[in-house]
């Protein structure tokens, strides 16, 4: 590569690099100033760091023009960490093993229902809202935890059948065939052969769906009061009557992508290292 | 009366729906002693990997009945036939050792783990795998891959042992040292294998009985030698033997007391009639157009012959192989010496009655081997 390539190349990188980078490095300052220093004209760099805006979110007390607030920041972290966990988990008990049947069985109607599965994803989620809101206000699951992660299910269950399908459809079928002649049962087979084999693709499915779940907004605003809602939802409670909380909003922002970032961070190691795997020959 | 470890009785394999898919393997009726080698021997797409398959329990017989030991298997999971097999892809765990790929076949049976180790130990000592025994599958080379999937096959106890492609990424020195391993350890055990190939000379060596298969179908079932000797139709004629058997389409006649094959270029062989059994003659003489095949080996170079122009004349280092045109064909003969001869030379041709085997060219069923009927 010739000198003048790689300056180009180095400065193309680098705008990429600042357009999406940008937005994110000014909420994280955002989140450290206050509502005055953010809606200065011109603004500027420069400013007294604080931690208001963090401290009011984790105590729950909202200082406004208006007077003091109570909101349930902290309350609606954890309504998100537990609903896409537990959804994710659900989704995955469920899923893989539906996977490894979608991916090894030939029954009859198999393609039409993981295409209708599939579908899930198409239709906009307020046609399913309106009905279900009903059905779950009489069946009393409207507004707990487990018809929220029922719902999610809509979310995830979909994106990890999908992936890890192809998944298990990439292992040669004789690879389990050699440890199910040898005597082991179905079972052992796909715990001991298809499931280690298949490992990166279902924690890219599972990365994936946890992000669809904690990003959801739609379902949770009406089908959860309060109490059950998580942080997408629980964010709208910044736009107060005295005005919109900025600096607080950045806060919750740098505070609720936290998770996934550091989870996409952690399992971005396994993705590359599963997807150069067996590309190693001698 | 020994009961055959493997009998399959009138097996049909069909990919799609029955009668209108593909129909892989045709009606299939085949036995296998105790203590037997089986090779089945056919090109690429034949159905003996299917038929292989159907065996172990990974596909399932379309009709017909599959017993082993007497009990019918076609409906019972791989797991309960007590089959062993090698698989032409190798198809090694790759999240685990060499050793571990090997000792996975015994962890379900009741062999402790020392046994095991020994056991491991013996088998890759046999197919010279020893040194890469705490390596992982995918840092170790085609033909090191195919010896581990051997090794896997070979160490458990089963009933019968199916062995799809064993040694065909192995380079040739190898081979022919692991053949007679392979064959010494199978014999000596009294075990039951059934091995797929493509290669004649592992078919030849390793077998006691060969099955050719073209189509789907079995084109005979017999000891190579009879293959070799009394082939059942054209193909297997065709099929086995290297270099392949000459074929040339004759008409027959009896003419003043001789059998007589007239050839392509208006060469004609004549044998005295006595040659020929009386059945054979009548049938000859009944289809008229007949096919004439005859062995490389067999072809005899005599001052009385008929001629040939030689085309190419090679010294193989122990063998020579002739190529000449004769009656609008080419007939390729072997001579043990080395034989001077230069391109376009003239030789002369002696065919044997008892050389010769003559099939029905329509049909391609052998009608005659030599002196004798097919």
């Amino acid at each position: 590569m010739s000198p003048v390539e790689r300056v180009l190349r180095g400065l193309a990188i680098t705008l990429v690099i600042l357009f999406f980078m940008f937005p994110i490095l000014w909420i994280l300052l955002m989140s450290f100033q206050t509502n005055e220093t953010i809606l200065r004209v011109p603004p500027s760099m420069v400013f007294e760091p604080t931690l208001i805006n963090y401290r009011s979110l984790i105590t729950g007390k909202l200082q406004t023009a208006a007077g003091s607030l109570e909101i349930q920041f902290m309350r609606n972290l954890w309504n998100s960490l537990l609903l896409s966990t537990s959804s994710v988990a659900v989704g995955l008990l469920l899923g893989v093993p539906a996977a490894y049947a979608f991916a090894r069985l030939k029954f009859r109607g198999s393609e039409d229902i993981a295409f209708t599965l599939l579908s899930f994803r198409f239709a906009p989620p307020l046609l399913v809202l309106l009905p279900l809101t009903i059905y779950f206000q009489q069946i009393g699951l409207a507004n707990t935890y487990i018809g929220l992660i029922w719902v999610y299910q809509l979310i995830v269950l979909p994106l990890i059948l999908w992936i890890v399908r192809g998944y298990f459809e990439d292992i040669p079928a004789d690879v389990e065939y050699a440890y199910r002649i040898a005597g082991h049962s179905w079972f052992a087979t796909f715990r001991k052969i298809a499931l280690p084999l298949a490992k990166p693709g279902i924690a890219a499915a599972g990365l994936l769906a946890f992000i669809f779940a904690w990003n959801n907004f739609i379902f949770a605003l009406v089908l959860a009061s309060a109490d059950k809602q998580p942080v997408t939802v629980g964010a709208l409670a910044f736009v107060t009557a005295s005005g919109i909380q900025y600096g607080q909003i950045a806060a919750g922002i740098v505070l609720s992508i936290a998770p996934t970032f550091a989870l996409a961070i952690y399992a971005q190691r396994y993705l590359v290292e599963g997807l150069s795997l067996g590309a190693v020959k001698g | 009366m020994n009961q055959p470890v493997l009998h399959l009785d009138r097996v049909d394999k069909f990919y799609g729906e029955i009668d209108k898919g593909v129909h892989a393997v045709k009606n299939i009726n085949m036995e296998v002693m105790p203590g037997e080698i089986i090779a089945l021997l056919g090109s690429s797409g034949c159905g003996k990997t299917s038929t292989l398959r159907m065996v172990a329990g990974f596909e399932s017989a379309s009709r017909g009945r599959i017993l082993i030991n007497g009990r019918e298997v076609q409906t019972l999971s791989p797991v309960k036939r007590n089959v062993a097999m090698a698989f032409e892809g190798y198809s090694l765990y790759p999240t685990v050792s060499v050793r571990d790929n090997i000792a996975f076949a015994l962890k379900s049976s009741t062999v402790d783990a020392t046994e095991t180790g020994r056991l491991v130990e013996e088998m890759a000592e046999m197919l010279e795998i020893s040194a890469i025994l705490e390596r992982f599958p995918s840092s170790i080379s085609g033909g090191e891959q195919q010896r581990v999937s051997l090794a896997r096959a070979l160490i458990r106890q089963a009933d019968l042992y199916l062995l799809d492609e064993p040694m065909g990424q192995l380079e040739p020195q190898l081979r022919t040292l692991l053949r007679s391993r392979l064959k010494y350890y199978i014999k000596s055990r009294n075990l039951t294998a059934i091995l797929v190939t493509h290669d004649q000379t592992e078919a030849n060596a390793l077998a006691d009985r060969i099955a050719v298969m073209e189509d789907g179908e079995l084109q005979q079932y017999a000891s190579p030698d009879q293959i070799k000797e009394r082939p059942a139709n054209l193909f297997t004629g065709t099929f086995v033997g290297e270099p392949p058997m000459n074929v040339f389409p004759a008409r027959a006649t009896v003419v003043d007391g001789s059998v007589q094959f007239e050839l392509a270029g208006g060469l004609a062989l004549r044998y005295p009639e006595a040659e020929f059994q009386e059945s054979v003659r009548q049938q000859i003489i009944e289809l008229k157009e007949v096919v004439l095949g005859v062995r490389p080996y067999a072809v005899k170079r005599r001052e009385d012959g008929a001629p040939a122009q030689v085309m190419v004349n090679q010294w193989l280092g122990d063998q020579t192989h002739i190529a000449a045109s004769f009656a609008d064909e080419t007939i390729v003969l072997v001579e043990h010496d080395r034989v001077r001869l230069s391109d376009g030379d003239t030789i002369a041709i002696h065919l044997e009655p008892d050389d010769l085997h003559v099939f029905d060219p329509v049909s391609g069923r052998a009608l005659s081997h030599g002196r004798s009927m097919a």
